[in-house]
């Protein structure tokens, strides 16, 4: 019955007649390499990480030899966390008169392209950092004047009060678009002499032979699409430091690697996400109330899918608005479609009017840390440490994480000069375990704050749903600020709560009207993603019969839903019945949700040649 | 090592891939904030004179630019990828330079300069305009081989190979000439980190574009509107010819 009303029968039809040349024991372990009979698995993953050119005979005779520079600290990632570490080196230097070098690695093309957030901006760690900052031109140009929140229904919204001392109160807060922020710390940051490399991308971590990281490669370029050597081939340069920061963001590809080497997560819960999908629009100005932050929950999730959506009124030259919308990956319907959902939510009574008669500007989206304080892993390591949304410090709640990673890049910075200038130093590794860090940050405000809301996210997988958790968060927050003694759990990672296509009912989304909402790729093409088109997808696969025998048989292939880029596409074969998946690599826009969700933890994401991915600007 | 000297001219412009906007009053693009990137011909050229230059053709690449201070950082991408040494003849902030004024600043510095041959890339992907090339030629009087598919160096004058309407045309040129790249000329090395930080003790010299001739105040063109194009409005289909041709008339077209 529900394969006649499900809109891809035809397919699934397809895909259960490949299943019977399958054999048996393919379907039930994920992670069985290459079914001998079955038909002709197309050949999707050929990057180096899964197929090692040592045995390649095109890599025979290439030299694989790498420069490399030593500097005393090598930064990963300039978001708010890497820059703020940054530069919080290098005022320790020139307060203690010392030489420090500091390198960052950034994978986007110029500092802030890759940086997409809300953003509601506690200028808490800002004020920490330069006290001086509006003399200094930090473009906060947008004071909070006005906080609403709502929970929709179908046809209308109920307006829920936000009281004094609740997690969402933002007095004090500015609306900020990030990647200005981040574009101008970027600048702060070179002026004080750190040495920042944009569209460079930390591809490998190195090791010394004691096991501590000994620094970063970046990445080769001018590989083939094939895997095969260019003219152009040139390796990576190796960045050697005494110790590594790694602030990767949400997610991070190098993180989940150190998770496994020194086991990092053996004593924290899994951490979960939500993807954020956002707009910047250009209104009539008559609608145009700047200082505005509006949340909503409620419609078009339904109770068990966390998520909600915002808008923020932008006190910049023109009448901007950023909104957009964020689903809990937790959900468990594969047919839901998160891009969707957003472009379906404008169209409801209360948000349609702002909209009518403005024009879209930008697009974008990007996975973010759900998980709170159990979900935060062990954050030093020997030769290197975690800081900001990589190892996750965002206050869910609050939806806020800029300001808790601004201040662990800081407490980072504060923890390793005070090594770096000691000459009593005994390390027992020649990376330095900057283990004070973590003592440090436990003990700052940061810890204060999200052990305080630990909670309330973990709250809404009771049978209330999302109501639970506000229920939870009026009781418990707003009354006893998070001082009950007990530690809620997540029900597991977001990846293995999706239930079978079979369980569930696809979802009727509205075709977009291309003046309030609008398809997938014209959306993409707002982003400005682009990457050099011969080169391997960096969407790797682990097994590529995957896709087809599992994430398509089973869950009707969710990442064709997941992706906000429409980076996985399930086409029909060319010859014979069946279908494959279709990797279009050069849309991605490095949100990582594709990594977070796949239910067959098939899909790792790997950096591609630097410069590539979305070209925001101010998002 | 032949003593020749190449003076490469690169433009810094909006990244290809970026959704550009009209910017508010009309009269141009959004530029404050987005991605920008070296223009794709000047890159070939500046490959091409570098491949010269490794070839033991040419002795020294100088690349120059004309822009506002941000085109350092064009410029030290040039460097990276393997120039000698850079030139920014610099105007202020919001001033628009066309050909003419690339052309003229080109002129000086081919006088301060004394290069033998100056390689551009064919046009710029903002304007498309496709004459700072041949303006330069007829400033300093020089022969042009526009268009190169492929240039070789001979002692006192140069090979080149053109892509025109009809097919190719090769003309050999007396130095010193003008070339401008185009696309199949050759494929661009990456700019790696290694070069990119050699390239920060390479020289780059900064000077006022006024003292190379170009004139100040108001520009000779002056943008009036800058539109974005129509949306795509529906097709309609039809039965068969005579519907056609009725549909075609009823519209005015025939």
């Amino acid at each position: 019955m529900l394969l006649q009303r499900c809109p891809s029968a035809g397919r699934a039809r397809q895909c259960f007649h490949a299943l019977k040349l399958i054999k048996k024991d393919c379907l039930l372990s994920p992670r069985v390499s290459r079914c001998a009979s079955t038909a002709a698995v197309p050949r999707i993953t050929t990057h180096y990480t899964i197929h090692p050119r040592d045995k390649d005979k095109r890599w025979e005779g290439v030299n694989m030899e790498r420069f490399a520079e030593e500097a005393d600290v090598v930064i990963v990632g300039a978001g708010p966390a890497g820059l703020s570490a940054a530069i919080r080196l290098k005022q320790l230097a020139a307060e203690h008169n010392r030489e420090v070098r500091v390198c960052l690695v950034e994978k986007a093309s110029q500092i802030g392209a890759h940086t997409l957030s809300g953003a509601c901006v506690e200028p808490r760690s800002l004020e920490e950092l330069f006290p001086d900052w509006k003399e200094r031109g930090a473009p906060l140009h947008t004071p909070v004047t006005e906080d609403k929140f709502g929970i929709l229904t179908e046809t209308s919204r109920i307006p829920v009060p936000i009281l004094p001392g609740l997690p969402m109160v933002n007095h004090g807060n500015y609306i900020v678009r990030l990647g200005h922020l981040v574009s101008w710390l970027g600048e702060q940051a070179e002026a004080l002499g750190v040495e920042i490399y944009p569209g460079y991308a930390a591809a490998e971590v190195l090791f010394h032979e004691d096991g501590s990281v000994k620094g970063i490669a970046t990445n080769d370029v001018g590989i083939q699409k094939d895997g095969a050597p260019k003219a152009t081939f040139e390796r990576g340069l190796e960045l050697h430091a005494k110790v590594t920061v790694f602030a990767e963001g949400c997610h991070g590809h190098l993180a989940k690697q150190l998770y496994k080497k020194y086991n990092l997560r053996e004593n924290c819960q899994p951490q979960s996400y939500g993807i954020g999908l956002k707009e910047l629009w250009t209104i009539d100005e008559k609608k145009w109330k700047p200082g505005r932050v509006e949340h909503t929950v409620g419609w078009p999730l339904d109770r068990h899918t966390y998520g909600g959506s915002f808008l923020y009124h932008l006190n910049e030259r023109e009448p901007l608005v950023a909104l957009g919308f964020v689903v809990g990956l937790d959900y468990q319907n594969p047919y839901l479609n998160p891009f969707r959902e957003f472009q379906r939510w404008k169209h409801h009574p209360s948000v349609q009017p702002t909209l009518e008669g403005g024009k879209r500007i930008a697009y974008g989206a990007r996975a973010l840390n759900e998980g709170g304080i159990q979900s935060i892993p062990k954050l030093t390591f020997p030769g290197g440490l975690l800081i900001g949304c990589s190892p996750g410090l965002l206050n869910v709640p609050k939806i806020k994480g800029t300001h808790t990673a601004m201040k662990s890049g800081m407490v980072a910075s504060e923890a390793i000069f005070s090594q770096l200038i000691n000459e009593n130093l005994q390390s027992k590794t020649i990376g330095l375990d900057v283990q004070e860090y973590e003592e440090n940050l436990k003990k700052s405000w940061v810890w204060k704050e999200l052990y305080a809301v630990r909670n309330i996210r973990p709250s809404c997988h009771t049978v209330l749903g999302v109501y639970g958790g506000m229920i939870y968060t009026g009781i418990f927050y707003w009354l006893l600020r998070g001082m009950e003694p007990w530690t809620l759990k997540h029900p597991g990672p977001d990846f293995a709560q999706l239930k079978p296509a079979k369980d569930c009912t696809p979802i009727e989304y509205p075709k977009p009207d291309g003046k309030i909402s609008f398809d997938l790729l014209s959306s993409v093409a707002l982003s400005g993603t682009n990457h050099e088109h011969d080169q391997p997808p960096h969407l790797t696969l682990k097994d590529d019969s995957v896709p087809v025998s599992r994430n398509l048989a089973v869950f009707d292939g969710p990442e064709q839903r997941f992706c906000p880029a429409g980076v996985y596409e399930y086409v029909p074969l060319e010859t014979g019945e069946g279908s494959r998946l279709q990797i279009n690599a050069q849309n991605c826009v490095h949100c990582k949700t594709c990594d977070i969700k796949d239910p067959s933890q098939n899909i790792n994401w790997v950096v591609p040649e630097g410069g590539g991915g979305p070209a925001y600007n101010g998002m | 090592m032949a003593a020749l000297r190449v003076l490469v001219g690169v433009k810094r412009v909006i990244d290809f891939a970026v959704k550009v906007r009209v910017a508010p009053g009309g009269a141009g693009v959004q530029s404050q904030g987005v991605k920008h990137g070296l223009n794709p011909f000047c890159e070939i050229a500046l490959e091409e004179a570098v491949r010269l230059r490794e070839a033991g053709a040419a002795q020294e690449v100088i690349v120059v630019s004309l822009g506002t201070k941000a085109s350092q950082e064009t410029l030290r991408t040039a460097l990276a990828m393997g120039a000698d040494r850079a030139v920014l003849a610099e105007v202020a902030e919001g001033v628009t330079a066309g050909p003419k004024e690339v052309a003229t600043a080109l002129a000086g510095l081919v006088g301060r300069l004394q290069p033998q041959l100056v390689i551009l890339g064919k046009q710029a992907i903002d304007d498309d305009c496709n004459q700072t090339g041949q303006l330069l030629a007829a400033m300093l009087d020089w022969p042009q081989g526009t268009f190169a598919s492929r240039v070789e160096l001979d002692s006192g004058s140069v090979r080149v190979q053109r892509e025109v309407d009809g097919g190719l045309e090769t003309l050999r040129l007396r130095l010193p000439a003008v070339l401008t790249a185009d696309l199949r000329l050759n494929e661009p090395r990456y700019a790696t980190l290694p070069n990119i930080m050699k390239a920060k003790k390479k020289p780059l010299e900064v000077i006022p574009a006024a003292d190379l001739g170009v004139p100040g105040g108001s520009p000779r063109l002056k943008v009036l509107q800058v539109q974005e194009p129509p949306p795509r409005a529906g097709g309609e289909k039809v039965e068969n010819v005579q519907d056609l041709l009725g549909k075609l008339r009823q519209s005015g077209r025939i």
